[in-house]
C-alpha cells in the first residue's frame, strides 16, 4: 500500500480532524492517500448529507402511492395507476455552473436523467430552476447564457423535452448561481431497477464513457464555499456528452429487459467509489475491483483520480454470472464500452487493486449515508435581520398616485417579465407529449400516451419569501406547487426537493434551513405529498465589501401531480369575450415580500406573505369540485406579481381585454399588486355563471366577481383605463431580451 | 403501404414520427437501424429528427456515411419516396439528394416555438391536400436551420416549383418578421426536381395529435399517404 496519511492530508482533502480520527478507528490504522480520498468524498456533503440528516429525516415520506420511499433509491417512485409509476428528481449543479456555466449546467441534465434511466424508467420531462444576479452585469448576462445553452445543448440532443421551470433574479445570487435540474420518467410497475449488489461471483461491468481526470473531487468542491478562486478548481468540472447519454440510455434500458441484470447505479459525484459502496452497502457485499480494467481516457490515471473521477455517462452494472454476453452484446449494438472491471464477494469490504497491488481496502458501509458516515447536528439561531422584517408596517408604505405606472413597472420588471428568451433554447416538444404547448397551464401537463392520463408537474419556490420567514416560505413553495396542480385541472402527488442554503456551520444559515424543513413538513403533511427525495446543497454565497453573505435560501419544490382524465386540464388563457371573472380567497390588506413592495418601493426587510395552509386546502377542495362538473373556463393562481399581473398573463396567449371593480374592502395596491397566497382568478362562461354560483356557495370560501373578459384588447379597473394587453404585453415579452442583446 | 422511419443512434424524435405514422395514421411502419443495409421493402422512408450521430461536426455530416444511408440513397434515386425532418432535411441535403444547406440560425441560439408555414405548391405527394391559403402552426427546433443556397439553385428551386413551405406569420403574410432563422426567402421545406424526396425544418409530427390541442401537420401526411396508396 502507499504512503501512510497525516492530519494535514485530510484537512486539505476537506475533512476535521474528528473524521480522519473516525476513520483510523473504522480501518485500525491509518488510511493510505487513495483510502483518505475515498472517505473525503463519501463523507463529503454532497454524498453523506452529513449536516442535513438529522433534519432531512423529519420529512413526511410515507403515502399510499409511494413505491421508493426517499433515500432507498436514486430517485422517489410513485404509482400514478394503469400499472405505471413515476420517477422523479431535482438536483442542483450550483457550483460547476458558477465557474463554467455552461458544462456545469450541462452536466446537472445528464446526471439527473441518470438518476430516472438508472432505475429502469425512460426520462419523459424535464423541469428546471434557476436564480441568478441581475442583468446590468456583464458577468451574470454570461452565466445565464452559458446555463441556458448548457441545458439546452445537452438536453435537446438527448431528446426529452423541457417542460417547465422558473427563474429568478437577484443581487444575492451575483456570484453564485443556482442551477437545480429535474427529471421525471416512466417505467412500468415492478420493472424497476434497484441500485444494489450481491451475490458472491456475480460480475461488476463499468458501462458508457471512459474514465478521465475531469470533476476529481468534485463533491468536495461542491461542498466548499464558492469563493473569487473557484475558477482555479476547474478540473473539478466536469464535461458532458449528450450523445453518449442518448446512448447509454436506450442501451440501459435494453439491458434491463436481458434479465441479466442484478443491480444498477449511475456514476456521478464521486464516481466509481460512490457507486460501488453505495449499491456493496445496500446489498450487504463487497467487492473486488481492478481498476487498471477501467477504459481511461488518458495514460497513467493514478487510482484515486480513477476512483473518484467524475467523467460522466457512465454506468455500474453488477451481473448475474453467466450471462454476461447478454449485457455485453447490447452495449455492442450502441457501440458503448461495456467491461468487466472485477466481481461480488462475500464480506463488506472493498478492495480496490491496481498493478496487482491492493491500493485501497475499506469497508462500504463506513463510507455511505445510513452507515459510517458522519451525521451533525448544528446549531442554528434566529438572525438580526428577522426581527426586523417583523417591523414592517403597511401604514408607512404611500399608496402611489399612478398606478399604471406601477403596473407597467410591475409586467416589465425582470422576475415578472417573460421567460421565453431562455425557454425558447429548449427543446419543449419533442417526444410529443406536452400538452402545454399549445394549451398552457398553471403546471406543466404531460400527456401519457395510451392512458387517460396526464402528469402534471411543477417547480417553485420564492427565494425571497424564504428569506423573509423559512418556516412560511418554504410552506408556500410547497403550497404554490401543489397550487399550480390544482389550477392545471390536476391532484398533487408527491414532492421532491433541492435544498440550497450557506455555509451550515454559520448558525444563520442553519436557522433558515431547520425553519424551511420545519415548513416543508407542515406543508406535505397538511396537502398529503410526501417528499420523496431531492438533494441538498450547501455552501452557496456571496462577497460583498470584504464580507460573506449567503444567497437567499431557496429550498426548491419539484411536484408531481396527475391528471386521472386528461380531458380536465384546466387552461390558463382566457377563453371566451364576456367570461365572468372571480377570484376565490380571501381579500386581504398585505404586499408583504410582493415584488412591488421589494422592487417598486425598495423595501428589501418585509414579513413573508399572508399564508394559511387551511385556506389553501378549502382553495383546492374547491377548484376541484368546480372543474369536476366542467364549470370552470380558466384558472390561473395569483403568486408573483399579484392580480394585475396573473390577470394579464390570462389575457396575453389570446389577446382578450379586460374590465374588473376594485373591491374596497384593502388597499389598491394591496388589491393589485399584493402576494397574499392560497388565492386564484377563475373565468367562468356567461352560461355557466349560476351553475358555478350554486356550487361555491357552498364551499366555505370566499369568492368575489370582479369583472369580465373583453373581446376587445382593453383594460379597465374602476372605469380607468389601464391601456391595452397588447402594450403590457409587449413590455412582459422585450425585458430580457433587450436586456440581453444591449 | 409500408413506411420505413431510420433510426440513427442520436435520433429523438424517431418514436414520434412512427406514434403518427402508425397510430394516428394507421399505416404499417417499421423501424430501420442504421447499421442495416436493408430497407425492408418500404414504400416510404423518413429520416426523423434528433442529433444523429451527436453532430458535433455539422449536422447530419456524419449521418449520410451510415450503412443504411447507402441505401436510402440508392433507393431515392430510384425514384423511392424519401422525406426527412429537421434533421432528417440535414441529413438529405449533406447526402446531395436535396439541394443547399442548413446553417446556425441567425440569433445563433437553438429556437423550439410554434411558427406558421404556407404550402407553395399543390404540385407535390406531401403538399397535394394542404391548403395553399392557410397559415400552418407547425413548431420548429433547432440550432441549425437556416436554409442557405447560392443564387442559381435559388433560381432553380423557384422555376421548378422545389419550394414547398416558406416561413410565415398568422395571417398568412410572408415577410422578414415572420423568419425565424434567417433562412433565405423565408424557405422552410423544399423538394428535388424529381419530386420524390422531401425535407422541411418544422416538425409536422409534432402538430398531429388532437390531444396536443393542434393537428396543422397533418394535412401533410394525409396527403403522403393519399397519393402513395393512389
Amino acid at each position: 500500500m502507499e504512503n501512510q496519511t497525516t492530519l494535514e492530508t485530510a484537512k486539505k482533502l476537506g475533512l476535521l480532524e474528528s473524521e480522519f480520527d473516525t476513520i483510523k478507528t473504522i480501518l485500525n490504522r491509518v488510511p493510505n492517500f487513495t483510502e483518505l480520498s475515498i472517505y473525503s468524498v463519501m463523507w463529503s456533503e454532497h454524498c453523506s448529507y452529513k449536516n442535513s440528516i438529522k433534519w432531512l429525516k423529519t420529512l413526511p415520506k410515507e403515502g399510499s402511492r409511494i413505491l421508493a420511499k426517499a433515500g432507498e433509491e436514486n430517485a422517489g417512485l410513485v404509482d400514478i395507476g394503469e400499472g405505471l409509476a413515476c420517477a422523479f428528481k431535482i438536483e442542483s449543479h450550483n457550483h460547476p455552473s458558477a465557474v463554467e456555466p455552461y458544462q456545469g449546467a450541462a452536466t446537472g441534465v445528464g446526471g439527473i436523467n441518470r438518476d430516472i434511466f438508472t432505475m429502469g424508467a425512460r426520462p419523459i420531462a424535464q423541469l428546471n430552476s434557476l436564480r441568478f444576479g441581475n442583468l446590468d452585469k456583464e458577468k451574470n448576462k454570461w452565466l445565464l447564457r452559458g446555463v441556458v445553452k448548457g441545458i439546452g445543448d445537452y438536453g435537446n440532443a438527448f431528446g426529452i423535452p423541457t417542460v417547465g421551470g422558473e427563474v429568478f433574479f437577484d443581487d444575492c445570487f451575483n456570484q453564485n448561481p443556482l442551477v437545480n435540474a429535474m427529471s421525471v420518467g416512466i417505467v412500468k410497475v415492478g420493472e424497476t431497477i434497484s441500485a444494489t449488489s450481491y451475490g458472491s461471483g456475480n460480475l461488476v461491468f463499468i458501462v458508457g464513457s471512459s474514465t478521465g481526470k475531469d470533476g476529481i473531487h468534485g463533491a468536495t468542491f461542491a461542498s466548499a464555499d464558492i469563493t473569487e478562486n473557484s475558477a482555479e478548481d476547474l478540473p473539478a468540472v466536469q464535461v458532458g456528452d449528450p450523445f453518449q447519454e442518448k446512448l447509454l440510455l436506450e442501451a440501459t434500458l435494453e439491458v434491463i429487459k436481458t434479465g441479466a441484470v442484478i443491480g444498477m447505479q449511475d456514476m456521478g459525484a464521486a464516481g466509481i467509489i460512490c457507486s460501488t459502496s453505495e449499491m456493496s452497502a445496500k446489498g450487504k457485499h463487497g467487492m473486488n475491483i481492478n481498476l487498471d480494467l477501467v477504459p481511461t481516457r488518458q495514460k497513467d490515471m493514478k487510482p484515486f483520480e480513477i476512483l473518484l473521477s467524475e467523467s460522466q455517462e457512465r454506468m455500474l452494472i453488477v451481473v448475474e454470472k453467466g450471462k454476461e454476453d447478454l449485457v455485453k452484446n447490447v452495449f455492442d449494438k450502441w457501440d458503448l464500452n461495456c467491461k468487466q472491471i472485477g466481481e461480488v464477494i462475500e464480506g463488506d469490504f472493498l478492495n480496490f487493486f491496481s498493478n496487482g497491488e491492493l491500493v485501497a481496502n475499506v469497508p462500504a458501509d463506513s463510507l455511505v449515508l445510513g452507515g459510517g458516515a458522519p451525521v451533525y447536528e448544528r446549531e442554528y439561531s434566529e438572525p438580526e435581520y428577522f426581527k426586523k422584517n417583523q417591523k414592517f408596517d403597511i401604514n408607512e408604505i404611500p399608496i402611489p398616485n399612478d398606478l399604471i405606472d406601477v403596473a407597467k413597472n410591475i409586467i416589465s420588471s425582470l422576475n415578472i417579465s417573460s421567460k421565453k428568451w431562455i425557454s425558447n433554447q429548449y427543446d419543449s416538444m419533442v417526444g410529443t407529449a406536452n400538452m402545454s404547448s399549445n394549451n398552457p397551464s398553471d403546471a406543466a401537463i404531460v400527456n401519457l400516451k395510451g392512458t387517460n392520463r396526464a402528469l402534471a408537474l411543477s417547480v417553485d419556490c420564492n427565494s425571497r419569501y424564504v428569506y423573509s420567514n423559512p418556516e412560511v416560505g418554504c410552506a408556500i413553495a410547497v403550497a404554490e406547487a401543489a397550487r399550480n396542480i390544482v389550477c392545471s385541472g390536476g391532484q398533487p402527488l408527491a414532492v421532491t426537493n433541492c435544498l440550497n442554503f450557506g455555509n451550515p456551520y454559520n448558525p444563520e444559515v442553519y436557522w433558515q434551513f431547520v425553519g424551511a424543513i420545519k415548513g416543508m413538513s407542515n406543508a406535505c403533511t397538511a396537502l398529503e405529498t410526501p417528499v420523496t427525495g431531492g438533494n441538498v446543497s450547501f455552501y452557496n454565497q456571496y462577497t460583498e465589501g470584504g464580507e460573506t453573505k449567503p444567497v437567499f435560501p431557496t429550498p426548491t419544490i419539484g411536484m408531481l401531480g396527475i391528471l386521472e382524465d386528461k380531458s380536465q386540464q384546466i387552461p390558463l388563457s382566457f377563453q371566451n369575450d364576456k367570461d365572468k371573472i372571480y377570484i376565490l380567497g380571501d381579500l386581504i390588506d398585505d404586499i408583504n415580500s410582493s415584488e412591488y413592495v421589494y422592487s417598486y418601493h425598495g423595501l428589501k426587510n418585509s414579513p413573508a406573505p399572508f399564508f394559511d395552509i387551511q385556506q389553501e386546502i378549502k382553495l383546492h377542495k374547491t377548484i376541484s369540485l368546480l372543474n369536476s362538473k366542467n364549470l370552470i373556463s380558466s384558472c390561473h393562481d395569483i403568486s408573483d406579481g399579484g392580480l394585475f399581473t396573473t390577470l394579464c398573463e390570462m389575457a396575453f396567449l389570446k389577446n382578450f381585454g379586460f374590465e374588473i371593480k376594485y373591491l374596497p374592502k384593502i388597499r389598491i395596491d394591496s388589491f393589485l399588486f399584493g402576494e397574499s397566497q392560497s388565492r386564484a382568478v377563475l373565468a367562468v362562461s356567461y352560461e355557466k355563471e349560476s351553475e358555478f354560483l350554486t356550487c361555491i356557495k357552498n364551499c366555505n370560501l370566499s369568492y368575489q366577481l370582479l369583472g369580465d373578459v373583453k373581446f376587445d384588447e382593453s383594460i379597465y379597473i374602476d372605469d380607468v383605463n389601464f391601456g391595452t394587453i397588447s402594450s403590457y404585453y409587449n413590455l412582459y415579452q422585450n425585458k430580457i431580451p433587450h436586456l440581453m442583446n444591449s | 403501404m409500408k413506411t420505413g422511419v431510420v433510426i440513427f443512434p442520436g435520433s429523438n424524435c424517431d418514436q414520434d414520427m412512427i406514434y403518427v405514422v402508425g397510430k394516428i395514421m394507421g399505416q404499417e411502419v417499421v423501424e430501420l437501424w442504421h447499421k442495416d443495409n436493408d430497407l425492408q421493402n418500404c414504400d416510404v422512408i423518413i429520416l426523423p429528427g434528433g442529433f444523429s450521430y451527436g453532430d458535433y461536426l455539422r449536422s447530419g455530416a456524419i449521418a449520410r456515411f451510415s450503412p443504411i444511408m447507402e441505401e436510402v440513397i440508392k433507393f431515392a434515386n430510384a425514384g423511392g419516396i424519401v422525406f426527412g425532418v429537421c434533421n432528417g432535411f440535414q441529413v438529405l441535403c449533406e447526402s446531395h439528394l436535396l439541394p443547399g444547406a442548413l446553417l446556425k440560425n441567425n440569433n445563433n441560439k437553438f429556437i423550439c416555438e410554434n411558427v406558421y408555414i404556407k404550402s407553395q405548391t399543390s404540385n407535390s405527394i406531401l403538399t397535394n391536400l394542404v391548403d395553399l391559403d392557410k397559415a400552418l402552426k407547425i413548431p420548429i427546433a433547432h440550432g441549425e436551420g437556416r436554409f442557405y443556397c447560392d443564387d442559381t439553385t435559388l433560381k432553380d428551386l423557384n422555376n421548378s416549383s422545389q419550394i414547398l413551405f416558406r416561413y410565415c406569420n398568422k395571417q398568412g403574410d410572408i415577410n422578414e418578421l415572420s423568419n425565424p432563422n434567417g433562412s433565405i426567402e423565408n424557405i422552410a421545406g423544399i423538394c428535388n426536381f424529381n419530386r420524390n424526396v422531401f425535407g422541411m425544418m418544422p416538425h409536422p409530427e409534432r402538430a398531429a395529435d388532437e390531444e396536443l390541442f393542434n393537428t396543422d401537420g397533418k394535412s401533410l401526411f394525409a396527403s403522403l399517404y393519399s397519393k402513395v396508396l393512389a
